[in-house]
């Protein structure tokens, strides 16, 4: 292993352990390891937003534009000025100016984003819920597959009927919900143990790194 | 003579390759059609045939294309032989492409189907797989739109409990007695994310109070675009509540766009500041525990929301009041309690009555052997 690789390991491994020493409390260590980190990221995310963003979509396109004096090449200065109307905020007097950049993003994002969720979070879960009884009825799906069936259609029914907000949560409606906050909680457990499950394999990496590539206790 | 002895291999070659395939038994594929695309930019043609019968003694095909008055090039791998359709994304529009489609035997004999007509890809100004989509959109609109008038006209509306948006007020208070900060996060989403929508909407009306009490609210923000949204949101509480004065910009700032550096320095804040009340509104992924857990440890009461099912049971299991999904997006109308929210909220209840419709019509019809509903719900796109 070279000098340099030997280095990179034992500034890793100090690092793990100034950012675990929080468990213990807040401490000089992991405010050193916390603000190195976020100063490292925000420098990163700058040089990644100029390289993959400032001069792939704004400098390069107008440069040529301007080399190549092709008039369609101009029309990329609108969303070039759009952008930059987010500077107005460092002019007090022309920060309200800001709010046209805020609104296009806010409405362009609305704009995809709910044809998305509509198709996936309704149209495709609603055909997902509904497509095993096609299944039943030509009779190639039995047994158990007709209980998770019945199950999955009665959870949607018994969830969707909690988040009725302008209804009141009396009589069957209550009893639904309740059942519905049951399902929930038990679809929430299961994700629970899936992901403590996922997260008990990365502690497993670090633990790895730290007694096999640092101290090389264990191959 | 030359010419006639070219002539008689050309010939030859081709009686032998056909015998050959005759001998396979292979015969061409049939019924090639070659078409634009529906529903795309122009950017591909696809062109399907008949499936091979089962003893054909095809092994796969192979795609051949020809620009007018060109020579035909072969286009993309050997398809397998259940392939019935394929669609050539490397076309240039404005150019005709004319398609053969290629048998090929185990033994690598080839028989060509019939040449296709010329076709040019052409973009469409209307998806129509998404017609679907438009009426449904139309149809929530619509019920939004109308529980808004009635809301406007006076017309109480009724909004059940939500144990968690009760609680705002509560945790306010405590930390103004407390005289501590109240820590708010919008979470990693970006400013076009539905629950970062809804987070930013929540601040709005949680600035109005801290506003009201002269109570610190400090915001790290992960995406700079929400930053200056926040700012903005922030702001205008503060104004329409009187106390311009009480607003602090420095209070709401940029951390870092980095996943866990932006974790680790909100942990930080939450150790070293020890604010009362901290709301986790919005859009969380693996950092979610690492937060509620830390808010837990400092003793802060914790209000937490968002839409990623996969963080929900960790801000269960760490905070005081969850806002489940929706509770999330009911929040900024339950809070205000504007007429113009309440019945947007009771536009999108009517929507859940017609999902709720829709499930329940849909069992019903595919036990009767009618599957309209599911045909109709997977060809939107």
């Amino acid at each position: 292993m070279d000098f340099w690789s030997l280095i990179g390991i034992w500034v890793a491994a100090f690092l793990t352990l100034s950012i675990y020493s929080v468990l213990y409390r807040d401490n000089p260590f992991y405010r050193f390891a916390e603000h190195l980190f976020v100063g490292v990221s925000v420098g990163y995310g700058i040089v990644l937003s100029v390289y993959q963003g400032l001069v792939p979509f704004a400098l390069k396109p107008l440069w040529e534009t301007v080399t190549t004096g092709a008039p369609e090449g101009f029309i990329k200065l609108i969303p070039i000025c759009i952008g930059l109307l987010f500077f107005a905020r460092l002019s007090p007097r022309h920060t309200w100016l800001i709010r046209y950049p805020i609104a296009i993003l806010i409405g362009y994002g609305s704009g995809i984003a709910i044809p998305n969720v509509l198709r996936a979070n309704i149209f495709e879960q609603t055909r997902g819920t509904i497509a095993p009884f096609a299944e039943i009825a030509a009779g190639t799906l039995s047994g158990w597959g007709v209980v998770e069936a019945i199950l999955m259609v009665a959870g949607v029914i018994c969830t969707l009927t909690y988040f009725f907000f302008s209804v009141e949560h009396r009589g069957p409606v209550k009893w639904l919900s309740k059942v519905g906050i049951a399902f929930l909680m038990i679809g929430f457990g299961s994700a629970f143990g899936n992901t403590v499950m996922g997260r008990v394999a990365l502690l497993i990496q670090r633990v790895d790194f730290l007694l096999g590539d640092w101290l090389r206790i264990i191959s | 003579m030359l010419k006639t002895i070219q002539w008689m291999a050309v010939c030859l070659v081709l009686c032998l390759s056909v015998g050959t395939a005759f001998s396979q038994g292979l015969s061409p594929p049939s019924n090639v059609t070659a078409v634009d695309t529906p529903n795309d930019d122009g950017s591909s043609i696809t062109i399907t045939w008949d499936a091979a019968a089962e003893e054909s003694g095809i092994s796969g095909y192979q795609i051949l294309r020809r620009i007018a008055g060109g020579e035909l090039e072969t286009i993309g791998d050997l398809l397998p032989v259940g392939t019935t359709a394929y669609v050539d994304s490397s076309i240039e529009q404005g150019t005709s492409y004319a398609y053969i489609v290629r048998a090929v035997s185990e033994t690598e004999a080839t028989v060509d189907s019939e040449q296709t007509a010329p076709v040019e890809g052409n973009d469409e100004w209307f998806h129509t797989g998404k017609i679907p989509l438009f009426i449904t959109m139309l149809l929530f609109s619509a019920a939004i739109v109308w529980n808004i008038y009635d809301a406007r006209s006076g017309k109480e509306l009724f909004v059940r409990r939500i144990p968690g948006l009760e609680a705002v007020d509560e945790a306010i208070g405590r930390a103004t007695e407390m005289g501590r900060s109240i820590l708010y996060s919008t979470g990693l989403g970006g400013v076009s994310g539905v629950a970062t929508i809804a987070s930013m909407t929540i601040l709005g009306q949680v600035a109005r109070r801290t506003a009201d009490y002269e109570t610190s609210l400090r915001v790290p923000c992960r995406d700079p675009i929400v930053l200056n949204v926040v700012r903005e949101m922030v702001k205008t509480a503060y104004l329409e509540e009187g106390r311009p004065d009480a607003y602090n910009e420095d209070d709401i700032f940029f951390l870092t766009e980095s996943q866990f550096a932006y974790a680790a320095g909100v942990e930080g804040m939450m150790l070293r500041e020890k604010p009362a009340a901290i709301f986790l509104q919005g859009t969380f992924y693996a950092e979610s525990l690492i937060l509620a857990e830390t808010g837990n440890s400092v003793g802060a009461i914790q209000i937490a929301g968002t839409d990623s099912e996969h963080q929900l049971p960790f801000f269960i299991a760490a905070c005081d009041y969850t806002l489940i999904g929706e509770e999330l997006y009911a929040a900024s109308a339950y809070l205000s309690r504007e007429p113009m929210l309440l019945g947007s909220l009771r536009g999108q209840d009517w929507g859940k009555l017609l999902i709720f419709a829709a499930i329940v019509l849909g069992v019903v019809l595919e036990l009767s052997g009618i599957s309209w509903i599911t045909t109709l719900l997977q060809r939107v796109r």
